[in-house]
Parts: structure tokens; C-alpha cells; sequence
């Protein structure tokens, strides 16, 4: 019940899959998704294994509640060690494949080893198909569903893939499912690659059913009657995550150029009220809103771009419709880079989807070579002689292209800042936290924020840990410790039942409770799931330890602790980060030097 | 009274809570694999398109079935399937023109739209209204109202009484 108990394993090597009943010890302690993935990759794998090698592992989880009428039951997560932190990664999709994939009846998809040709998935409930990839390999994401789709003759089939990027390790390649929705960060979609696998097609007809199916569905029309009326819900439907670019801009914390600044003058041309504006010649950019799997929010925007822009006026093919600005997107490819045309920005974002890569990391790791070019490091003669300057539009889609294809500069680009900074020299340029790409949000200005990123498992990211409130509150770091634990805890445990973290905008964590305890076996009660949240931040935690990470990952480019923001509500301060690292360590119980100390494993039974 | 389904594709987002509501209403089970309303996408997503049995008056199911499994509930006016009737012979499947009613492996029986017994859930399920249960003979009437409403901000434009 709720979960299908069910897990499939793939050895690319040996060319084999079997189906093996889930460990429901584990699914008790680590309910599903996330926490689940992060115990059978922490059973499965040496942390020190290489990223890109054939003892990596590479799996896809669902959580109890996916697949269910829970409001936003579409999520699913990618759980291997990321090629561009070292560390482990969690990237986390929507769209429809997670539910599919447990339709099919699975809670875990478990991948090892390399295959010897290239090759992808085709799973029908319980059969489960290795196919040599053909000519799918070299192909875009868009052109592998649309093949695959066609192939087997079943446009119900759900794909998620890799684009070349993946295929030749551009180190924050990304998984695709329903094309425009991504398994983002950290480069899992290079290690898909690294494993010869192009792609997972799977259909499902099994069902999901729940324990209680009468207080489940009590629990569900009262959840998600919270969303019709909240605010925060109204605002992701009728503006997507893009309204928070107006938030960050009137408060100050907007990376712009490289983090230079902190607010960019050109943010009205690329907002959500741009991405509604109708040109003198009738044009919109902005069609419709789109939901994943399950979901009452709707956030995502379909977008199109006017065909007589530069970037498609000559390529009819990119005139259709597919997935538009989201806030981080624009975010990265805007103020990041000091662009303001929305049309190349869409155009940047359909190409990220089309090839797979991580709008984030190549937003940061191109801002970067822009700073360096107008340093002079690098050249004309090392970037093919596009003018790699802040604000140039042509530089951000030729590179995002390039990048994609695995061409020219693009082979550089495609290292992240962190390697590409060291290659020429720079490494403090490098805006990253553990090799990962910050999100849009300035750590000088949003204190707590910074935190999070120092201590993020994954590497500089957004989406797990939440502090905005006290952030926007109080631009200090007092206090701001036990924000951020807290919050990480509950969005562990959030990230491993199958919903979406936006529905916390009407959600506390009572309404997870209700709908956990009724559709899963046994009691559920809220302090269970806090430690659960707890359990999987310190099994993350003991996973990068051993991967070799130290404290001194735990930390934050050098410009936000030394160079003061220059403007905004928090001019003249850098990330307090020396105040909130000692307080956050004690208050997880951690030694001085980051390690969970022996009665915090004991507490958690974490003990080996 | 009888009520009819009233599908506005433009409202859809294609999240499918209708697809598991049906499923869940007749299986038990959330599943859109046997779900009798589908949800179809088109160019990335811009468009979803719902898509389920109208109760034709004169069911070409009802007419084709050899053995009288298909009837007129005369309450909702749905054409019902009785299962313990149905032989799972298909022949309502060819006869359907528009494929609304299909053939289930996993019973060897035939499935389609009921409303529900007149409580349709997909309808309660839907978020954005896309899904609305009304008066059938009053299917029109929004959007015969919505031209009605533009007709009379004209007039007001042109400064008609
Ligand atoms: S809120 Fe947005 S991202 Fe989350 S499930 Fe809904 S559509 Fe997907
Ligand atoms: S009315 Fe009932 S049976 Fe018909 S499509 Fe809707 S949920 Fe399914
Ligand atoms: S529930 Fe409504 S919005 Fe969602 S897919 Fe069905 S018709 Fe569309």
C-alpha cells in the first residue's frame, strides 16, 4: 500500500534487470523518494567511487505518495554521486514519468554498472527491455521521446533522457522526462551518460492504492482546498516561479553579473509582467500555464518565442510552443549574465530542455567566462571569436548551443565554473558551494539563505532549505541557524514522499502527516516524520564525509564573505557565515569539524 | 433533469487528477491506465484536450452489442455497462465512432463513462474548472452567454443605451 514494494535493478554491465522486494525497513525509516534512495545508495555504493565511473549508481525513486490524488503526486528523484560536486547528488522532477514509472509498479529504479553499447530502457509493468540505443544516441532529447514514442507504437510511454550533453559529460547535464521537465542538478544526467544508457521509456498500468483509501481521500479535498485560497498558490499559477525575480530585485539579493551586483537594472524586460506584454506586432511570449502529474498548482508557463528574432528567424523549427521562463532560468541567463532580451533567454531555456543541461550551473559557469573574458584571460581565439561580454544575447545561444552539442568553447563550458576558473587560473571566481552553481539568491542580502548553501549536501542549492521569511525579516545572521536546519529537516522529509515543495506555501507539516498516516501502513505521527528529515540529512551528510568532503566544503566564494553587496537593503554587508556555521554544527549536533557526533548517529540510529 | 459533462479544454493543465479520480471512483485504485476519461497533450504541453463519452441518445454502443449489456440508466442517461451481462466481444468498441468506450484486459470486460450514477468525480476533481457537470440541455449556454457578454460591451462602448 502506497508504496508497490517493488524495486527494479539494472546491471548495465552484465545486461541483466530483476525485480527484488523493496526493504520495508528501510522504507520505514526512510519513507520514500530522497531518504530511500539516499539508504540504498549508501548500501549499494563506495562513496569514493568515481562519479563518472561503472561503480557509481544511479537511481530513480518515487515516493509513497506518487502517483496518488494527493495534490502535486507527480515527483519523483535521481539520487547517484554528482560529477560536479563530488558529493552526493538529489535531483528531484516532475511531469508525468515518476508517477508512470510506479504505475508500472516500482518505488526504486536501480542502474549499475556501464553498458558495452549504448542503450536505454523500455519497462511495461513487469517486463522490463535493455535495447541497443542506434541512432538515438547523438540525438536530442526531444527527437529520443518523439522516436521512442513512435518505435514502440505507445504515445503513452513516459521518457526521460539525456541530450549529447549527457552522452559526452558535460558535467551539469540533466535528465529530461515529458520534455521540458528536469531531473536538474549536479550532473546527473552526465552519469546516465557515463553508464551508456540514452534514456528510460516506461508505461504502466498497475494502479496505486493507499491503506486507508477512505481518510486518504478526507485527507486530499482537505489539503488541497488549503491551496484553492493560499496566496503563495495563486501567485506560482498566475505568475509562475518568475515572480520571485521582482521580490529579489526590489529587496537587492539578484546576482547579477556574475555577483557582482545585486540588482539589475534590465529585470522589467524579463519579468513575468514582460513575459505577458504583447509586442506592437501582436506578439506574446507567454501562452499558458501547465501542471505536472497530480498537481493543483499548475506553475509551469508555456512560452513561444517571435519568430522574427534573431535566434529562430531562420529556423522554423523552434517556432512551436514548449516550456518558458522558469524564475532560476531567467534568473541565470538574465541579470547573471546581464542579458535582458526574453526572447533569447526563452530561446537559451527551449535549448537547455532540447539538450539536457542545468539552466543554473551553465548560466554560473558562463557568467564566469564572461568575467574572465573582460579580464582578458580569455580570448577571442578560445571562444571560436563569439565576444563572450556581459550583456551580449548572441553569446548566451551560441554557447548554450555549443554547450549542448558538445562543440567549440562549448567542450570548456561544459567542465563547470569550478574546473573552468582553475583551468584559467581563477579559481575565486568560481561562484559555486562544493563545485555546484549557486540559485538566484544573494547570500549577503538573504543571510539565512547563505547558510543553506554552505551546508547543502548537493552543493550551492535552493531547494533545500527554506529561511526567505527570516531572511527578509532580519538581514543579520543571527539566529538564522536553526531556521535552516529546521528546514532542511522538513524538506528532507518532504522531498521523500512524492509531492511537490510548493505546495508548502498552504502546507504545514501536518497536512503531510495526514495524508502520509492514511495511505501508509502504520502510525505516522509528526515526530516521526521530523526524524526521518533529520535521518536523511545526516545519512547525506556521512555519504559525503566519506566521499572525502570536509567542513571545509561548508563554505562560500570568497566574493559574498569579503566583497560587501554594493546596493540593495543590504548594502555594505558580506555573508555572516563565520557566526552561523558554529551555531548550525552544535545545533545538529555535530563535532567542530562537521561530523555528526556519535550520540546524534545514535539518536537518529544511524550507528553502522 | 438530465446533466451532461461540460469540457472546456482552454482551462485545462493536464494534471490528470480527473484521469485518477475516474479510476479510483470504479478500480479502487488510482490509475489512468484504466481511467474513461483521457487527457490529451499537444505541442509541449500549449494544449490538453479532455476527452470522454458524450451519452450519445442513440448509443451506437447500446445498438451494437449483441447482447443487451448496454443500457440507458434513465435517471442520468448514461449507457451503462453491466459487467455480468458483457461477454467482452468488443463488436461496441468498432461501433463507437469516437472510441469512448474500450476493452479491459485485466476483466475481459468493456469499460466507459457511467457519470457516476449522476455524482460525476472527474468533474469534482478538477482544478480549474475545466470539468463541469450541467442541465443537458443547457450545454451552450456559457459560451452562448460569453458572446451575449460581448455583444452588450460593445453597445456600452458605442455609448448605446
Ligand atoms: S507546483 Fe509546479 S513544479 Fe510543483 S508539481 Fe505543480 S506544476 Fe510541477
Ligand atoms: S463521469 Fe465518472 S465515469 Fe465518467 S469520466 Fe467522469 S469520473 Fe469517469
Ligand atoms: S482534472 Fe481538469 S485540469 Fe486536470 S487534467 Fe482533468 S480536465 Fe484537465
Amino acid at each position: 500500500m502506497a508504496w508497490q514494494r517493488k524495486v527494479l535493478r539494472v546491471d548495465l554491465t552484465k545486461g541483466v534487470s530483476e525485480i527484488e522486494p523493496l526493504n520495508m525497513d528501510w522504507a520505514n525509516a526512510y519513507l520514500g523518494e530522497r531518504g530511500l534512495a539516499t539508504k540504498y545508495l549508501w548500501e549499494n555504493m563506495d562513496p569514493k567511487a568515481d562519479a563518472m565511473g561503472p561503480d557509481n549508481v544511479l537511481i530513480f525513486a518515487t515516493g509513497p505518495l506518487t502517483g496518488t490524488m494527493a495534490s502535486t503526486s507527480g515527483r519523483y528523484a535521481v539520487v547517484t554521486k554528482g560529477p560536479l560536486t563530488g558529493a552526493i547528488a538529489c535531483s528531484n522532477s516532475g511531469g508525468k514519468f515518476g508517477a508512470e514509472l510506479k504505475f508500472a509498479g516500482y518505488d526504486l529504479l536501480i542502474i549499475q554498472g556501464v553498458s558495452p553499447e549504448p542503450v536505454y530502457l523500455h519497462i511495461v509493468d513487469d517486463s522490463c527491455e535493455i535495447v541497443p540505443a542506434g541512432e538515438l544516441w547523438g540525438g536530442t532529447v526531444w527527437e529520443t521521446e518523439e522516436k521512442l514514442k513512435a518505435k514502440h507504437q505507445n504515445p503513452l510511454l513516459k521518457v526521460a533522457s539525456i541530450g549529447v550533453a549527457g552522452e559526452r559529460g558535460v558535467r551539469y547535464a540533466c535528465i529530461i522526462n515529458d520534455l521540458h521537465r528536469a531531473a536538474g542538478r549536479s550532473g546527473v544526467g552526465a552519469v546516465m551518460g557515463s553508464k551508456n544508457l540514452k534514456a528510460v521509456a516506461v508505461h504502466g498500468t498497475l494502479g496505486v492504492s493507499v491503506d486507508d483509501p477512505k481518510r486518504f481521500m478526507e485527507a486530499v479535498r482537505a489539503s488541497k482546498a488549503l491551496l484553492v485560497d493560499n496566496d503563495g498558490r495563486k501567485e506560482l499559477t498566475e505568475l509562475g516561479t518568475n515572480a520571485m525575480i521582482d521580490a529579489m530585485q526590489e529587496f537587492g539579493g539578484l546576482p547579477t553579473r556574475n555577483f557582482h551586483e545585486v540588482q539589475f537594472e534590465g529585470v522589467g524586460n524579463i519579468n513575468p509582467e514582460a513575459m505577458e506584454r504583447v509586442t506592437p506586432e501582436g506578439h506574446r511570449n507567454l501562452l499558458t500555464n501547465k501542471a505536472c502529474f497530480g498537481c493543483t498548482i499548475a506553475c509551469g508557463r508555456i512560452a513561444h518565442i517571435d519568430a522574427t528574432h534573431f535566434t529562430i528567424v531562420n529556423r522554423p523549427k523552434y517556432r512551436h510552443a514548449s516550456g518558458g521562463l522558469e524564475y532560476e532560468t531567467a534568473y541565470a541567463f538574465g541579470p547573471l549574465l546581464g542579458i535582458d532580451d526574453i526572447d533569447a533567454l526563452t530561446f537559451a531555456s527551449f535549448l537547455m530542455n532540447e539538450h539536457g543541461m542545468d539552466p543554473i550551473s551553465f548560466g554560473g559557469t558562463l557568467a564566469s567566462a564572461m568575467e574572465l573574458y573582460g579580464m582578458g584571460v580569455i580570448t577571442d581565439k578560445d571562444t571560436d571569436g563569439v565576444a563572450l561580454e556581459f550583456g551580449n544575447a548572441e553569446a548566451l545561444t551560441v554557447m548554450a548551443e555549443k554547450t549542448g552539442k558538445y562543440e567549440g568553447f562549448g567542450q570548456t563550458l561544459g567542465l563547470g565554473s569550478r574546473l573552468l576558473c582553475e583551468k584559467y587560473g581563477h579559481p575565486e571566481l568560481s561562484m559555486t558551494v562544493k563545485g555546484q552553481e549557486f540559485a538566484g539568491y544573494d547570500s549577503r542580502a538573504l543571510q539565512g539563505m547563505g547558510l543553506g548553501f554552505a551546508t547543502s549536501n548537493r552543493g550551492a542549492c535552493h531547494l533545500k532549505h527554506d529561511v526567505f521569511t527570516q531572511d527578509m525579516e532580519d538581514q543579520t545572521g543571527q539566529g538564522k541557524a536553526k531556521p535552516c536546519k529546521d528546514s532542511q529537516d522538513l524538506i528532507s522529509m518532504v522531498d521523500s514522499t512524492g509531492l511537490c515543495l510548493f505546495v508548502m506555501s498552504a502546507w504545514g507539516v501536518e497536512e503531510f502527516q495526514k495524508q502520509i498516516d492514511a495511505a501508509c501502513e502504520g502510525d505516522w505521527p509528526v515526530e516521526r516524520l521530523l526524524e526521518i528529515g533529520e535521518r536523511i540529512w545526516n545519512l547525506e551528510r556521512l555519504f559525503n564525509l566519506r566521499a572525502g568532503l570536509t567542513a571545509a566544503d561548508d563554505t562560500l566564494p570568497k566574493r559574498l564573505l569579503e566583497e560587501p553587496a554594493p546596493g540593495g537593503t543590504a548594502k555594505g554587508k558580506v555573508a555572516q557565515l563565520d557566526i552561523m556555521l558554529p551555531e548550525y554544527y552544535q545545533l545538529r549536533g555535530w563535532t567542530p569539524e562537521g561530523v555528526p557526533s556519535n550520540e546524534t548517529l545514535d539518536r537518529l540510529k544511524l550507528q553502522a | 433533469m438530465q446533466k451532461s459533462l461540460l469540457i472546456d479544454p482552454a482551462k485545462c493543465t493536464s494534471c490528470l487528477q480527473c484521469e485518477m479520480a475516474c479510476s479510483f471512483e470504479h478500480e479502487g485504485v488510482f490509475n489512468p491506465a484504466k481511467s474513461r476519461i483521457k487527457v490529451f497533450e499537444f505541442e509541449h504541453g500549449l494544449r490538453a484536450i479532455p476527452y470522454t463519452c458524450t451519452q450519445c441518445a442513440e448509443a451506437w454502443c447500446m445498438q451494437a452489442c449483441p447482447v443487451e449489456a448496454i443500457t440507458k440508466n434513465p435517471a442520468t442517461g448514461a449507457m451503462e455497462v453491466d459487467e455480468g451481462t458483457c461477454v467482452g466481444c468488443k463488436v461496441c468498441t468498432i461501433a463507437c465512432p469516437f472510441g469512448t468506450i474500450n476493452y479491459n484486459q485485466s476483466t475481459g470486460k468493456v469499460i466507459k463513462c457511467d457519470l457516476c450514477g449522476g455524482d460525476p468525480e472527474c468533474a469534482k476533481a478538477c482544478p480549474t474548472g475545466a470539468i463541469v457537470y450541467v442541465d443537458a440541455d443547457w450545454t451552450g449556454y456559457q459560451r452562448m452567454e460569453a458572446w451575449a457578454v460581448k455583444t452588450h460591451a460593445e453597445g456600452a462602448a458605442r455609448g448605446e443605451g
